[in-house]
């Protein structure tokens, strides 16, 4: 192993501090549109892994960050819990509610997981604006508290932007950490080739559970953010529409790359504000774009960088061959096995 | 001498298509055995039903005396049987070393000492070495997918070695490699073979290259054993050469 | 004339949300009639068993286009909805602008078969198909976004009449009061699906058309015309949604939120009775409806909408290539 700083993780480091000075002058509103930035792109990671890394198709991410926001608030304003304990809860209780749901990911996959994963979506919903015992229906639940944490009190729009961009470096260094370990390496090698990871003893059904499980974990954790954020939580921010636009959003920022999630993130939930002035025609503007998004790369905005990249390396690479010609045997086309 | 494997009876019939029909064979410790038949005789199908892609009908397989039919291919796999695919199966955005302790790690410790444990899972140096053995070293960085065909051919066999294996099925191995890549790749499995103590099945179509390579050979037609014997005395057989040049 | 309108909902502040299929209550025909079911007797429950019929037949027509379209050309249109909302308001939208209602009628119905049958396979698909399934998939996601929102902010955010081609009232039948309208969708929807069962049975190019549903592959080296044929699948898709379009409209009124109720069960009815097979969706279609209005009926109107997702997760779960699917090829 190179004792090199990795550049994704110097990139984390860099952007770090930056991100921490840079809102001060914003306004309360503006501050507010960058922490709902950070916790959207801690949702999406989660769902990148679910989705770009795992290779599932989940249109759960929403309901999830519905049950962390909802387990949060729950605690926070009825149990009168801390912030920090109420976190750990939601983002347990996702974690555990994503394993009950990754079970028919075991059976069913693709479009099929899709419907299954949409229809729990709505189970969640209609929980959520049914049960007023518990959630608060349609008229939601209010006053959800900003806490104060070692002394420190994170009631004002840039304490508590800081504290959501702290919690998100820590998500951040678990995400990379989780990728570079063996189990991000079995992750995507059961995307790349199932039955190929299956002969090599990885275990699909377990991995593929915890993929699951993890990422509605993250989905939970940015939930448990949200709702002191906004600080009143009514069932609407998550309908089965939120899950679609996280979905957008990580095929946007591109599924399956590190920083995907903060570019689509920026994309679905910091565009749309500064398109606000345009009135009505926002939505429209924003279906556009990711319209077009998608058909030019459907890798997403970072597979657009890295197709540039890999188009540069192609050509030094052909440089280097046609100088070092021939040496090695007659190179065949791709993988053309006889058939028995 | 051990039996590595037994394959007892084994039935597979897809609709009234009797693909494999009753076939027995056993594997002795530290073998190099051929599966060898015409197009269709079902040696793909009892490979699958070996190695838990397909359920058999009927029949049993046994792993050193332990009955294994019916588990998983990741379950297999950890049980020491490995395997190479008659397609290319490498990991093409994987490293050459990375593919190596892709193949290895799932053998070391539980599942979640590997998520604290190192990042490589302690395989770095047996990957080397695998990588030595194979003569990929001026590759070893390199993303697989960028490897030449016959090189990645190693990889894949490099990779169906990597846990220490009991016994591992080769799926025509020298399907679409050059000569020149063949005669390595023959060289390196003998070596692995004697050097290790490795026991292997190979199906190939290829029969100069089973006829060298194997010590016995398993002859299937019809989703029968037709003969089984020394590679002289099954390719001197009349059954066979019937089977062979008959139709 | 009494007309169902759409129930006001509450949308509380939702800052940063799409308001896409958004789950609501739905006004479903025949549903100011079923107010006090729960003492129903069995007129009421024939009324019912028509109304979802209607309900269904237009969730048949959606699931048809719906899986012809996946077929042949693996395309899961999350716009099937918009599509059926869609032709109403292109209609009514040429009404405005001054056409007499005939000519409006055929603006929009030539309008939009040739955006959304040809120009969306042509100009979204065709480019987009080899990059698999899920781009596709994203690709249609937004289109719904983009058509519902440019129907709101294009035309109107309000719910519109359309004009019926059917009378209203009422029939006897077997002693229950059963209405027309429904009746009448039902009637319309059936032929509609029995004529394009007859175009794929008793024609060359249906048989040809149906063939490269099945496998496109095969097709394809049997030297059909597998494109054409693709464009065709759309063309029929276009012309099945403007059917169900015109025949609910008049009952749910014309908005731009229409489809998201139509789509998510057009969804449901072609996966519950197999994605693969037309006669699936039909039944699929029928099926869905008669569980969506019993449904409303006879389970906890906070929940109705989950009853056909749970049937749907069964179906999943239980027996995934649908009630009458095959099991698509694996190979090992």
């Amino acid at each position: 192993m190179t004792r090199k700083l990795n550049p994704t993780l110097l990139i984390v480091l860099l952007a770090f501090p930056i991100l921490w000075f840079a809102p001060a002058g914003l306004k309360s509103y503006g501050l507010y549109v960058v922490a709902l930035w950070l916790v959207m792109s801690i949702a999406a990671m989660g769902l990148n892994l679910t989705l770009g890394y795992a290779g599932l198709t989940s249109l759960a991410q929403g309901a999830f960050l519905g049950i962390g926001a909802y387990a949060t608030a729950i605690l926070t304003v009825k149990a009168g819990w801390s912030l920090p304990a109420s976190f750990l809860v939601s983002t347990g209780l996702s974690f555990a509610v994503g394993i009950v749901l990754g079970f028919p990911a075991l059976r069913v996959k693709h479009h099929y997981l899709a419907f299954v994963t949409l229809a729990f979506s709505v189970v969640v919903f209609l929980v959520a604006r049914n049960e007023e015992w518990l959630t608060g229906g349609v008229f939601g639940l209010a006053n959800i508290p900003r806490p104060v944490l070692f002394g420190i009190d994170l009631g004002g729009g840039l304490a508590f932007y800081r504290f959501v961009l702290c919690v998100t470096l820590v998500l951040t260094l678990v995400m990379w950490w989780l990728l570079h370990s063996p189990w991000g390496r079995a992750f995507l090698a059961i995307r790349e080739n199932a039955l190929r990871a299956a002969s090599l003893g990885i275990d699909i059904r377990a991995y593929t559970l915890l993929a699951f499980a993890i990422g509605s974990a993250f989905g939970g954790a940015a939930g448990s953010l949200y709702a002191p954020l906004v600080e009143f939580i009514d069932p609407a921010p998550f309908a089965l529409s939120a899950s679609f636009v996280l979905l957008l959003t990580v095929v946007a920022g591109g599924a399956g790359s590190f920083f995907g999630p903060f570019v689509g993130a920026f994309f679905s939930y910091m565009l749309p504000e500064l398109l606000r002035a345009t009135g009505g025609w926002y939505l429209i503007i924003y279906a556009a774009v990711v319209l077009v998004l998608v058909m030019v790369s459907p890798t997403g905005l970072l597979g657009l960088i890295d197709r540039w990249r890999d188009h540069r390396s192609q050509r030094r690479a052909a440089t280097i061959r046609a100088a070092a010609r021939p040496t090695l045997g007659a190179r065949q086309g791709p993988q053309q096995g006889s058939a028995s | 001498m051990t039996r590595v494997l037994e394959v007892n009876g084994i039935r597979k019939h897809f609709g009234g298509v009797k693909a494999v029909d009753g076939v027995s064979f056993h594997v002795d410790e530290g073998e190099i055995l051929g599966l060898i038949g015409p197009n269709g005789c079902g040696k793909s199908t009892l490979f699958n039903c070996i190695l838990g892609q397909l359920s058999p009908d009927d029949g049993e397989v046994r792993l050193d005396g332990k009955a294994i039919t019916g588990l998983y291919p990741s379950q297999l796999n950890r049980l020491g049987v490995s395997r190479t695919f008659q397609l290319l199966q490498v990991f093409p955005n994987l490293s050459v070393r990375e593919n190596l302790i892709l193949a290895g790690q799932e053998h070391k410790g539980t599942m979640l000492k590997r998520l604290f444990g190192p990042r490589d899972a302690g395989l770095t140096p047996d990957a080397d070495r695998m990588i030595a053995f194979f003569k990929l070293e001026h590759l070893a960085e390199q993303k697989a997918g960028g490897l030449s065909y016959g090189q990645q051919k190693l990889l894949d066999a490099a990779m169906a070695f990597m846990a220490g294996p009991r016994l591992v099925l080769l799926d025509e191995p020298a399907g679409g490699v050059n000569l020149t890549m063949l005669a390595n790749l023959k060289e390196r499995l003998q070596a692995i073979n004697r050097e290790l103590g490795a026991t292997f099945v190979v199906i190939e179509h290829n029969m100069e290259f089973v006829m060298s390579l194997c010590s016995r050979v398993v002859v299937m037609a019809e989703g029968k054993v037709l003969a089984q014997g020394s590679p002289a005395a099954v390719r001197a057989d009349p059954a066979v050469v019937e089977a062979y040049l008959g139709h | 004339m009494e007309l169902p309108r759409p129930r006001p909902r509450r949308i509380l502040g939702q800052p940063l949300t799409l308001p896409m299929l958004r789950m609501g209550p739905f006004p479903l025909p025949g549903r100011e009639r079923e107010k006090n079911i729960r003492n129903a007797d069995m007129d009421q429950f024939l009324q019912l068993i028509v109304a979802g019929l209607a309900t269904g037949a237009i969730y048949a027509l959606a699931a048809i286009g719906f899986t012809l379209v996946w077929q042949t050309s693996q395309t899961i249109n999350f716009a099937q909805g918009e599509f059926v909302m869609l032709p109403a308001i292109l209609v009514l939208a040429a009404s405005h602008v001054g056409l007499p209602m005939w000519l409006a009628f055929v603006v929009g119905t030539v309008g939009f078969v040739l955006l959304f049958g040809f120009g969306f396979k042509r100009f979204l698909v065709e480019p987009m198909q080899r990059h698999g399934v899920l781009p596709l998939a994203i690709a249609t996601m937004a289109l719904s976004v983009l058509i519902k929102e440019a129907a709101k902010n294009g035309f109107s955010a309000e719910a519109q009449q359309f004009p019926s081609l059917v009378p209203e009232g009422t029939l006897s039948m077997l002693g229950a009061a059963v209405s027309v309208r429904d009746l009448a969708i039902f009637v319309v929807a059936v032929a509609a699906i029995l004529g394009l069962q007859a175009f794929i049975t008793h024609t060359r190019t249906g048989r040809t058309m149906q063939a490269t549903a099945q496998n496109p592959t095969v097709a394809r080296i049997l030297g059909v015309p597998v494109q054409r044929m693709i464009l065709l699948t759309f063309l029929i898709n276009a012309a099945l949604a403007l059917v169900a379009s015109y025949l609910i409209s008049p009952v749910y009124l014309a908005k731009f939120s229409n489809g998201e109720h139509i789509g998510l069960a057009a969804f449901i009815a072609a996966i519950v009775g197999g994605f693969n097979q037309i006669r699936g969706a039909l039944a699929g279609g029928f099926l869905i409806g008669l569980i969506d209005n019993l449904a409303a009926a006879y389970v906890s109107s906070a929940y109705r909408t989950a009853v056909p997702l749970v049937v749907l997760v069964v179906v999943i779960l239980v027996k995934p290539e649908g009630l009458l699917g095959r099991k698509e090829e694996r190979t090992v």
